[in-house]
């Protein structure tokens, strides 16, 4: 038997902040490939300390619905599993987002726990960023004509969260399709607020490099970019600032495809996910976002 | 009891059968024991005797085939209908009528279903006699389903006793009902299994605080008097329905109350820790002594008002009644009587910035 575990953030105090969890291990639960698929949380239940022991699988691949490698993925959460001889540099990615997966074993369970690397630095994700400004815009041919913003949030406790940033700005840059990709973050240059002056282009899709939609997406960067002077007001999307057409998609955390993402990464750690990916990528596994 | 029944008890005869009074062994001729009543059959033989006593096949084949024998599934299915404290037979009839267990504020209620199977209902305890409830027949519903009280509040704490009200699985699966009471109250199963297998892993809050990195290094600082304090006003069952398991060390019991839930709390758990973490925060600072000019009821208000903080009450304080401290109408008076943009009484909480 094999599980998946998503772990995520959760929040005691924004009830939505575990949804995009819920929702992407409800598309891979509606695919059959894990006999069971479980989600845990830092902040909510189950926690990591207990969410081992609700499974019955002996194969179990666990993968973090986090943006970057960094605390939570390094420190806490398998400090949190108890996953015994864990060390960074198990994940062999000195650059901060190459990490793929490491088998450990769990101190209080007799189980194989594969650890993924995060979604947000896996190469699928940048594919996930696409799909978001296609869903905002309702083109699924958006690119030409477009510059794209990828936001982050920029220095705090983790240098790596601007890396992952970096990297999927450059790859969708080199990819060509959007005219301009620039990363943008909320507490460092080049910043979010100007995002107008950072693009020729008229219109602008700004996709926030975020798991899931609370206090940033919602109320700072929409007030950040003069979309709205009052995120309760809300917005329009597009909203015209200073001459561009500004596309804001809320956290890319929330579209469907993330659930691809997961699988991706407990594939190449090892879990027999069958047709499944292909299926999500059709879009025919079910309904996911919120 | 149905034919594939029969003939999968026939079929496992060869290797013994041993279940809850049920005994078969053999090769035919066989032996089967029936509640003590032993005997020697050929074939026909066995299945007449089964066929007379269509609850114990029924039974076995449930346990040992459908739920599967072992683990902590099976285990809390049997606690459900009291299999360790009945025979089969008075099981069964217990079952026609449905034998109903609480779990925290949860009401479990077993049934039998088709051919013997059970079939278990789900709802809130306060709900126990209450027809049409909203029906979910998904256990993934169970997580919105008990994301928020019945006030609207968002509940962190799984194990509050806010659970909300109104809701119903009529007709769960053994395997369903158990995964609904994991979204409910999650790992409480597997961790009310571990401790009757005396199994139960134990981290005790020096532990768990040694354990913390970031902004939650701190709450190693809290005192023991403090953790008291905190065990009080987090871990006792008008807070949490967990029988808090842990203690300062190994050594150090706490002098709170446990609290009577049916399962464990094997660990401080993350609400616990960002409020350990405020409380060392508050340890911080020293008192001072202020002076204040209240009358006897005014000081018996803020004590009142305090309680009906703690207590969760103030909702419950009627608009009109004035003799309650927490009343709002109270509350606003005292406010407008007795606080000044200094403070209360008009005492500055830092008198050398208004010095300055
Ligand atoms: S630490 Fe206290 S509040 Fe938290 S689950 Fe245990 S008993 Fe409940």
């Amino acid at each position: 038997m094999q599980a998946l575990v998503i772990v995520g953030h959760g929040s005691h105090l924004n009830p939505g902040s575990s949804a995009p969890t819920f929702s992407h291990a409800d598309t891979i639960r509606e695919t059959g490939v894990f006999d069971e698929v479980r989600e845990a949380f830092w902040k909510e239940e189950p926690s990591f300390r207990e969410v081992l022991r609700t499974l019955e699988s002996d194969e179990v691949y666990v993968v973090p619905l986090f943006i970057s490698e960094g605390y939570f993925t390094e420190r806490v959460i398998p400090r949190e599993l108890r996953l015994e001889g864990w060390d960074a540099s198990a994940w062999d990615s000195p650059d901060g987002v190459s990490a793929t997966h490491a088998t450990l074993r769990a101190s209080d369970v007799e189980k194989a726990v594969h650890y993924c690397g995060p979604v947000g630095t896996h190469d699928a994700m940048s594919d996930v960023i696409v799909r978001r400004a296609e869903t905002v815009t309702g083109d699924p041919e958006v690119g030409e004509g477009f510059g794209l913003a990828v936001v982050g949030h920029g220095t705090e406790r983790n240098a790596n969260s601007a890396k992952a940033i970096e990297y999927h700005a450059e790859r969708l840059r080199e990819a060509g399709r959007f005219d301009e990709v620039r990363a943008l973050f909320m507490d460092e240059e080049p910043e979010v607020d100007d995002v107008t002056e950072h693009f020729e282009s008229t219109n602008i899709v700004v996709v926030p490099l975020f798991i899931a939609d609370g206090f940033h997406t919602r109320e700072d960067i929409p007030e950040d970019m003069g979309l709205t002077d009052d995120y309760r007001e809300g917005y329009e999307v597009p909203t015209e600032v200073d001459g561009h057409r500004i596309w804001y998609s809320g956290a890319v955390g929330t579209e469907a495809l993330m659930a691809d993402v997961v699988l991706e990464r407990a594939a190449e750690a090892g879990a027999d996910v069958g047709e499944s990916i292909e299926r999500i990528r059709a879009g025919d596994a079910g309904v996911a976002g919120d | 009891m149905n034919a594939p029944q029969l003939d999968a008890l026939v079929a496992s005869a060869p290797e013994g059968v041993e279940f809850d009074d049920l005994s078969v062994s053999g090769e035919g001729p066989y032996t089967v024991s029936i509640a003590g009543d032993s005997h020697e059959v050929d074939e026909p033989g066995l299945r007449e005797v089964a066929g007379e006593n269509p609850w114990f096949v029924s039974n076995w084949y449930y346990w040992t085939r459908v739920v599967g024998a072992g683990g902590a599934r099976y285990d809390f299915l049997r606690w459900v209908e009291r299999a360790d404290e009945r025979d089969v037979s008075e099981r069964y009839e217990a079952l026609s009528t449905g034998v109903s267990r609480t779990w925290g504020q949860l009401l479990i209620t077993a049934e039998l279903g088709e051919d013997g199977k059970r079939r278990y209902a789900l709802r809130h305890v306060e709900n126990a006699e209450e027809s049409g409830l909203e029906p979910y027949d998904d256990p993934l519903d169970a997580r919105e389903l008990v994301k928020h009280d019945d006030r609207g509040r968002y509940r962190p704490l799984s194990t509050a006793p806010t659970l909300p009200t109104g809701w119903e699985f009529p007709d769960l699966s053994g395997e369903d009902l158990v995964r609904a009471v994991d979204f409910v109250y999650p790992a409480t199963v597997a961790n009310w299994h571990r401790e009757r297998q005396g199994e139960l892993d134990v981290t005790h809050f020096r532990e768990t605080a040694e354990r913390q990195s970031g902004i939650y290094e701190i709450v190693s600082q809290l005192s023991v008097e403090e953790l008291e304090a905190a065990a009080e006003a987090c871990c006792v069952d008008s807070q949490c329905l967990k029988r808090r398991m842990w203690d300062e060390d190994e050594e150090t019991e706490l002098d709170v109350d446990r609290g009577s839930g049916e399962f464990p709390c094997r660990e401080p758990c993350s609400l616990f820790i960002t409020a350990a973490r405020k409380f060392v925060t508050l340890g911080r600072e020293e008192t001072r002594a202020y002076e204040f000019e209240l009358t006897p009821t005014e000081k018996e208000q803020v004590e009142g008002i305090v309680d009906a903080v703690a207590e969760g009450r103030v909702e419950e304080v009627r608009e009109a009644d004035l003799n309650e401290g927490a009343n709002r109408y109270r509350a606003r008076y005292l406010r407008a009587r007795r606080m000044t943009e200094e403070g209360l009484s008009g005492t500055p909480t830092y008198p050398e910035d208004q010095e300055r």
